[in-house]
C-alpha cells in the first residue's frame, strides 16, 4: 500500500509517467489517429471516458474476485468490462454526434484493444490503489493520453505542410517524432517518479 | 505466388506473407505497445515474441474451429475471451518457469490480450479459413513478429548496454548509449528500421522501373 497523495498520482501519470510516451501504452491510436487535431482530441476524450468507466468497474470487479478467490479470472473479467464500456461510448456517440462517429471510424471499436485501458486497470490493481486513488489515476491517464495525442497531431499538421524526402514520409517519421516527444517528456522525470 | 491460390490450399505464400510482405510490425504497424515496451534487451524481446506466437497460434486454431458456431454480432467479444484465456495460461506458465523474466516483462504479458495483431488475425483470417491454413499463416505471422521484436531488442541492447543476451560484447571502455534502452530509444530504433525498409523498397521500385536490372549498383 503506497501513501501517494492524489495530486502526486495525477501529476505523475500526466507528465512523468505519461502512458503513451513513457510507458508505451495506447500506441495504435497514437500513430493511427493523430493526423489531424480535430479528430485527435475527440478520440482522446472518448478514450479518457472509457478509462474512467472501466477503472471504476475494474475496481469493483477486483473486490468481488478477491472476495470469491477467483483472481485467475481477472484478465477475462477486465477485458469484458472494457468491451462493454466501449460499446456504451459508441452508442452514445452515434446518437449525439454521427459526424464525429464517422470520422473516428474503425478506431472507435478498436479502443477495446487499446492497451492503455487494460493497462490502467491492471496497474491500479498491481499498485493496490484505493477507490479515490484509482479514479485519480484514471483521470490522469486520460488527460495524459489526450495531451500526447494532441501534441502529436499538432506536430504532424505542421509537418504535412513542409517539404520532406519521399522516403521519410509516413510511419517512420511519426515514430521519430514520438521519440523526440518522449525525450522531451523525460525532462519531467525529476518531478518525482519513484 | 503468381496466380491467386485457391481458398484453403496452403502455399508457401500462406506462411511467408507474415515474415516479410505483410510483416505485422514493419509493414502493418500492429501490436506496437509490446514492440516498443519490452524490447530493451534481446532476451525480453525473444520471450515476448514466443509468448505472443503461442497465443496467436492457439487462438487461431480455436477461432477457426468455432467460427461456424459463433453468432456474428458477438464475435469480437468471443474472440477476446478466447484470447484472454490463452493469455492467462501463458501468464501462469512464464511465472512458473522464470520469475525473473516474469518481473522483467511485467504487465506486458497480460497486455498481449490487447495486442491488435492477434484480434486482427482472428477476425480477418482465422474466422474465414480452415484450421490447418490458419495455423500455417499464424505461424508465419508469429515468427515475423518475433523476428521484428528481436531486431529491435538486439540493436537496443547492443547500443544501450553494450551486451547481447546478457553477454558483454565490448571492453570496459565502452560508453553505453543509455537513451537506447529508455522509452525514447524504442521509438527512434523502430523509426530507423522503418526508414531503412522504406528506402530498400524505394530502391527496388526504382530498379524495376529501370528495366528489371536486379544487380546492386
Amino acid at each position: 500500500m503506497q501513501a501517494d497523495t492524489l495530486s502526486f498520482i495525477f501529476l505523475n501519470t500526466v507528465l512523468a509517467n505519461n502512458f503513451v510516451l513513457a510507458m508505451f501504452l495506447g500506441l495504435c491510436p497514437f500513430l493511427g489517429i493523430s493526423g489531424k487535431l480535430n479528430t485527435a482530441i475527440p478520440m482522446g476524450i472518448a478514450s479518457a471516458f472509457v478509462m474512467l468507466v472501466s477503472s471504476v468497474s475494474a475496481y469493483a470487479i477486483n473486490l468481488a474476485l478477491v472476495a470469491l478467490d477467483l483472481e485467475f479470472l481477472r484478465l477475462i473479467a477486465y477485458i469484458t468490462i472494457i468491451a462493454s464500456a466501449v460499446q456504451l461510448v459508441e452508442m452514445t456517440m452515434k446518437k449525439y454526434s454521427p459526424s464525429l462517429f464517422r470520422s473516428l471510424g474503425i478506431f472507435l471499436p478498436l479502443i477495446t484493444t487499446n492497451c492503455a485501458i487494460l493497462g490502467l486497470a491492471l496497474f491500479q490493481t498491481f499498485k493496490e490503489y484505493n477507490f479515490s486513488q484509482s479514479v485519480t489515476y484514471a483521470i490522469g491517464a486520460g488527460v495524459g493520453f489526450t495531451l500526447a495525442l494532441a501534441l502529436m497531431a499538432g506536430l504532424r499538421e505542421k509537418l504535412a505542410l513542409s517539404k520532406l524526402p519521399s522516403v521519410s514520409q509516413g510511419a517512420a517519421l511519426s515514430l521519430m517524432l514520438g521519440g523526440m516527444l518522449s525525450l522531451a517528456f523525460m525532462g519531467f522525470a525529476g518531478l518525482g517518479s519513484n | 505466388m503468381m496466380s491467386r491460390p485457391k481458398d484453403n490450399t496452403i502455399t508457401m505464400d500462406t506462411f511467408t506473407e507474415g515474415l516479410w510482405k505483410d510483416n505485422p510490425v514493419f509493414v502493418m504497424l500492429l501490436g506496437m505497445c509490446p514492440v516498443l515496451a519490452v524490447t530493451n534487451s534481446a532476451i525480453n524481446a525473444l520471450a515476448m515474441g514466443l509468448a505472443t506466437l503461442f497465443v496467436l497460434l492457439a487462438s487461431s486454431i480455436m477461432v477457426s474451429l468455432l467460427s461456424k458456431h459463433i453468432p456474428k454480432q458477438v464475435r469480437i467479444a468471443t474472440y477476446i475471451v478466447i484470447i484472454a484465456t490463452f493469455v492467462t495460461i501463458v501468464d501462469y506458465v512464464i511465472q512458473a518457469i522464470s520469475l525473473d523474466l516474469y518481473n522483467a516483462l511485467g504487465a506486458f504479458i497480460q497486455l498481449i490480450v490487447a495486442n491488435c495483431m492477434i484480434l486482427g488475425r482472428a477476425e480477418a483470417y482465422a474466422s474465414k479459413h480452415r484450421p490447418l491454413k490458419s495455423i500455417v499463416n499464424g505461424l508465419g505471422m508469429g515468427i515475423g513478429f518475433t523476428l521484428a521484436l528481436l531486431s529491435l531488442g538486439v540493436v537496443r541492447e547492443i547500443l544501450g548496454a553494450g551486451s547481447l543476451f546478457g553477454i558483454q560484447l565490448f571492453s570496459d571502455n565502452f560508453q553505453p548509449w543509455v537513451v537506447m534502452v529508455l522509452p525514447a530509444g524504442g521509438f527512434l530504433v523502430l523509426g530507423a528500421w522503418l526508414l531503412l525498409f522504406d528506402w530498400i523498397k524505394e530502391r527496388q521500385a526504382l530498379i524495376e522501373a529501370n528495366g528489371g536490372q536486379t544487380h546492386a549498383g
